[in-house]
């Protein structure tokens, strides 16, 4: 935090100034525009937003679509999956890294750049890799295995875990880069005092290393979840919402009510849905994390 | 070879960190609950002996016994040493009693034993009523009693101790320092002690290993290394404040610098006499006197005062002789002045004599 | 213990032997290199088709290196392929997102920088509270802004052009760059500020002459986190601008999702790397910046 100047009243008129374009970012987009999307999500806007009330109407419509129930249904399997996975292999990865290895470097480089890419080009890459007539599944059929089926993409069962191939392939390289910041912060001798006790490298990792990187973990997790429930760019490259409506995610049913469907309220009730679960998250964790170093210090 | 009394014996050890000589055929031997201190600047190697005997760190070449066992290629924990370390590297997430107990449970120790081992360990160092606390809840010296509690546990004969006191204010380190020293009294193990802080390494070692290059300089009980250091980096490194060097020539038994001459009849050479030629004494500010006492030294200087620097207990006083800086060290309730004359004296059998070119005590 | 004899040593001595081949180097190396396969392999894969021609990637896989190499399948992703209406290729996209991406950049980090230095230096009553309201705002789903944007950029008449894109990168990207200079600027010692105070340089002669130059890594920093998170955004570009003015990842995919005609898998490999390049190279050629540019952008200080 920084430190306290004396108050300067008057002389900071330009600082004042140069403060502009924050506030009214933060009053009128970030608050106002919140407000005026929960607003209007009571309404029957179609085609233009308006103030007909409708109460919770949109709401109730929301929850019986069948296409919002499946782009939930798979922002969970996605996000569990996507969570557990990330983060195991993020930590394995670092773990591994963090071994005094040669080609350090390379390893590392390597594992990042798909961060780099943006979420189109993935989606369009992996597309294109689980294209059964080409790609996964064609080779291992011929490498003698006939029945082998590997297409998730065409397959609304298993389509929602393509899409998290991709998403897994791109996100983990900042997962492992955070998780190695963090195991890098940790005391050495920490590690030396654990192996004069005779503690196993795996147990020193679960008991004592884990435990002391709560805080990048809890960073991590507030990262990945709210990059979880952004979700879109990925599922339009990769399989546009289908096949069927098997790969739809709410981000993507908010785009799609307001700018193709021309039913801003449907939109608006989506996306307060969305503001509402990220509330859940975030809020609870600025509490631990700000609250608590309130309290501390 | 007799290797019967003792507990660590390090022979021609070398470690290196890729083409970077950290320890250079290093010798030492430790005897049984023996209190050794490896005292040296910072960089010297310390830490990295510490960490071979440990078994912490690779060796590049020679062996490392620990109770007449060859543990080279033994790990750490299996070594029969327990470890403090200057960061504590307590467990943050577990309480005391986890950290004391964590080794313990992990090598599958009844029970039993281990309350006992923690009990016995707390009660030692009267940490009882913290057994509950996880270490943040907890003070530095109180972090490092339990640090030094985990050791305790192990029920080890050799303990390592890697500036364990550092990073506590100096009141405090005064106070562990004593409990340091009545815990190896009462446990009677072998105690090895990194350390860069003299007064701390006077007042706990058996022995102290000067170490400077990643070689050991000088080995022997506080006095000697006191009085009888070996060159004059030794000389140099111990006392506070350090010793008064001039720079002359050693000429039929009298040594000469400037203006000055001391016969050096009283001074025992280590080599059995005086051999003429360029040689550097070292005279400590502590050693030199004033007063009546003057009368009865054998080498008698007038100087002039140009500063004091009162410490509380002492009055520093620096003046020329010779041409040369020099420090007295007066008590400090002397009555003296800036600018006023002064007769000091010395005994040159307390000073220490030095080969010009080799550095090495005459 | 001078004589000879101890010297020579027995039993186990110097480094405890390890095999090059031990069972832990081979778990280590083996699992890294797997990995690293997986993690290169679509590049490769990239690369490979964008170089083929079609016959030949009718007959072999996704993996096969290409035996004749083409470049036509670059040009014509460059210049020629369909969007379903147009058939002018990426280039169109790529100079809108250069047209979108440079004012971006300078926008957002000359108003982030400004506005960290006066948090962290300047502070005024309720500073504290618009940057936290800041903050939470990048918490904020996009989606819930969208429309609301929308009204706005209407209204002032930017709707669907290159500047209204600008604009609302600028806005997005406050809040991270905001935090990032403001914890910067608090690092730097209060003594420089304060003795420039007493110089008498004011808000600006500070800000100008002592701040900018003393923060130029953590400018890189910014530039690198906004020029590939502006370059790599697709929904912002989906919804403010149109056809012509779409940037290229939005040309991009519809390029390759477009629906009509014969899928041409060389020539939308051959976009899709295109577009990937800029990100790509800027990962490539700063590296470890790149690296603690997203460390920064993740850790939020
Ligand atoms: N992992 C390493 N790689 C390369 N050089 C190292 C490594 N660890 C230590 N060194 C070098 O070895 C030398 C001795 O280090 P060591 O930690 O033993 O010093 P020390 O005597 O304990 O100093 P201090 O009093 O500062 O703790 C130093 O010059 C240091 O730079
Ligand atoms: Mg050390």
């Amino acid at each position: 935090m920084a430190t306290e100047r004396p108050n300067q009243l008057f002389r900071n008129k330009s600082s004042k100034i140069a403060a502009i374009p924050m506030i009214v970012t933060a009053l009128f987009v970030f608050v106002g525009g919140t407000i005026w999307t929960v607003v209007y999500s009571f309404t029957k806007s179609g085609l233009l937003p308006r103030l007909n009330w409708v109460g919770l109407d949109q709401y109730e419509r929301l929850w019986a679509t069948r296409k919002w129930l499946v782009a939930i249904e798979n922002l969970v399997i996605y996000g569990i999956c996507m969570l557990v996975l990330v983060f195991v292999i993020g930590f394995i990865l670092a773990a591994l890294i963090d071994q005094k290895i040669r080609f350090e470097n390379t390893v590392r480089t390597i594992i990042l750049y798909p961060y780099a890419l943006s979420f189109v080009v993935t989606g369009l890459v992996w597309q294109w890799i689980l294209n059964p007539e080409f790609g996964v599944e064609s080779i291992v059929r011929a490498w003698g295995w006939e029945s082998f089926s590997f297409d998730p993409l065409y397959n609304a069962d298993i389509a929602i875990y393509g899409v998290l191939i991709a998403g897994l392939w791109q996100g983990s390289g900042l997962v492992m880069v955070l998780m190695l910041a963090g195991l890098r912060g940790i005391d050495q001798e920490v590690w030396k005092a654990a192996r004069v006790d005779g503690i196993p490298t795996w147990k020193t990792y679960i008991f004592i290393v884990i435990p002391m990187m709560r805080p990048v973990f809890i960073t991590t997790l507030v990262l990945v979840v709210t990059g979880i429930v952004k979700l879109y760019d990925l599922i339009v490259a990769q399989t546009g919402g289908g096949p069927g409506i098997s790969t739809e995610v709410p981000a993507k049913y908010v785009y799609d009510m307001m700018f193709q469907a021309n039913n801003l309220g449907q939109g608006f009730a989506a996306s307060t849905m969305m503001l509402v679960t990220v509330a859940l998250i975030v809020i609870p964790w600025a509490i631990l994390e700000f609250g608590g170093s309130k309290n501390r210090g | 070879m007799n290797t019967m009394n003792n507990s660590v014996e390090i022979k021609n050890l070398d470690l290196q960190f890729g083409a970077v000589k950290v320890l250079q055929d290093l010798n030492l031997d430790i005897g049984k609950g023996e209190f050794l201190v490896l005292l040296g600047s910072s960089g010297c190697g310390k830490s990295t002996l510490l960490n071979c005997i440990a078994g912490l760190l690779d060796v590049t070449a020679g062996q490392i016994h620990i109770n007449d066992t060859n543990v080279t290629w033994t790990e750490p924990s299996e070594r029969g040493i327990g470890m403090v370390f200057q960061s504590y590297a307590l467990y943050p997430q577990m309480t005391v009693e986890g950290n004391l107990s964590f080794g313990l449970k992990n090598a599958k120790l009844p029970k039993a034993e281990i309350a006992k081992r923690v009990k016995h360990a707390s009660e030692i160092l009267q940490i009882e009523p913290l057994l509950k606390r996880k270490p943040a809840a907890l003070s530095g010296g109180q972090r490092q009693r339990v640090a030094i509690g985990r050791a305790l546990v192990r029920d080890v004969d050799v303990f390592l101790f890697d500036e364990p006191l550092s990073n506590l204010d100096a009141k405090l380190r005064a106070d562990l320092r004593v409990e340091i020293k009545r815990l190896h009294q009462r446990l009677e193990n072998t105690m090895i002690y990194v350390t860069h802080d003299q007064i701390e390494a006077m007042t706990l070692a058996d022995r102290i290993a000067i170490m400077r290059g990643g070689q050991i300089m000088q080995l022997g009980s506080p006095d000697d290394i006191y009085g009888r250091p070996v060159n004059k980096y030794v000389a140099g490194f111990i006392g506070s404040p350090s010793m008064n060097f001039f720079d002359g020539a050693i000429k039929g038994g009298a040594f000469t610098t400037g203006d000055l001459t001391i016969p050096l009849t009283g001074y025992d050479f280590a080599s059995g006499g005086a051999v003429d030629g360029p040689a550097t004494l070292g005279i400590r500010p502590e050693h030199v006197v004033t007063g009546e006492l003057v009368d009865n030294a054998p080498v008698k200087v007038d100087v002039g005062v140009e500063l004091i620097e009162p410490t509380g207990s002492d009055k520093l006083i620096d003046c020329q002789v010779a041409g040369r800086h020099f420090r007295v060290r007066m008590d400090g309730q002397a009555d003296v002045a800036v600018g006023q004359k002064l007769r000091i004296g010395f005994d040159p059998g307390r000073a220490s004599l030095f080969d010009a070119a080799t550095e090495e005590r005459l | 213990m001078a004589d000879a004899s101890t010297n020579a040593l027995s039993g186990p001595q110097g480094p405890k032997p390890r095999k090059m081949l031990s069972r832990r180097n081979i778990f280590l190396y083996g699992t890294l290199f797997v990995i690293t396969v997986y993690y290169a392999l679509p590049l490769y894969v990239m690369i490979v088709t964008s170089l083929k021609g079609m016959p030949e990637i009718r007959l072999g896989n996704v993996f096969s290196p290409p035996v004749e190499v083409t470049f036509q399948p670059w040009v014509k992703a460059w210049s020629e392929a369909c969007t379903g209406l147009t058939c002018n290729g990426l280039s169109t996209g790529f100079w809108n997102s250069v047209q979108i991406t440079i004012p971006s950049v300078i926008l957002s980090i000359m108003i982030a920088s400004v506005n960290g230095y006066a948090l962290a230096n300047w502070k005024f009553k309720g500073a504290d509270i618009f940057f936290t309201i800041l903050i939470f705002g990048a918490f904020i789903p996009y989606q819930v802004m969208l429309y609301p944007i929308v009204i706005i950029l209407r209204e002032i008449g930017l709707y669907g052009s290159l500047g209204g894109l600008v604009l609302v990168h600028t806005i997005f990207g406050m809040p991270i760059l905001t935090l990032l200079f403001r914890n910067y600027f608090t690092s730097l010692p209060e003594e420089l500020f304060k003795a420039a105070r007493v110089d008498g340089a004011g808000f600006w002669g500070i800000y100008f002459r002592i701040m900018v130059p003393m923060s130029l890594p953590i400018f890189t920093v910014a530039m690198i986190l906004q020029v590939t998170g502006i370059w790599n955004d697709f929904l912002f570009g989906v919804v403010y601008t149109g056809p012509e003015t779409y940037p290229m990842t939005v040309s991009l995919n519809n390029i390759v999702n477009s629906t009509q005609g014969v899928k041409e898998y060389n020539v939308n490999m051959a976009a899709t790397l295109l577009t990937g390049l800029v990100p790509l190279l800027i990962y490539f050629v700063s590296g470890r910046l790149f690296v603690r540019g997203i460390a920064a952008g993740a850790v939020k200080g």
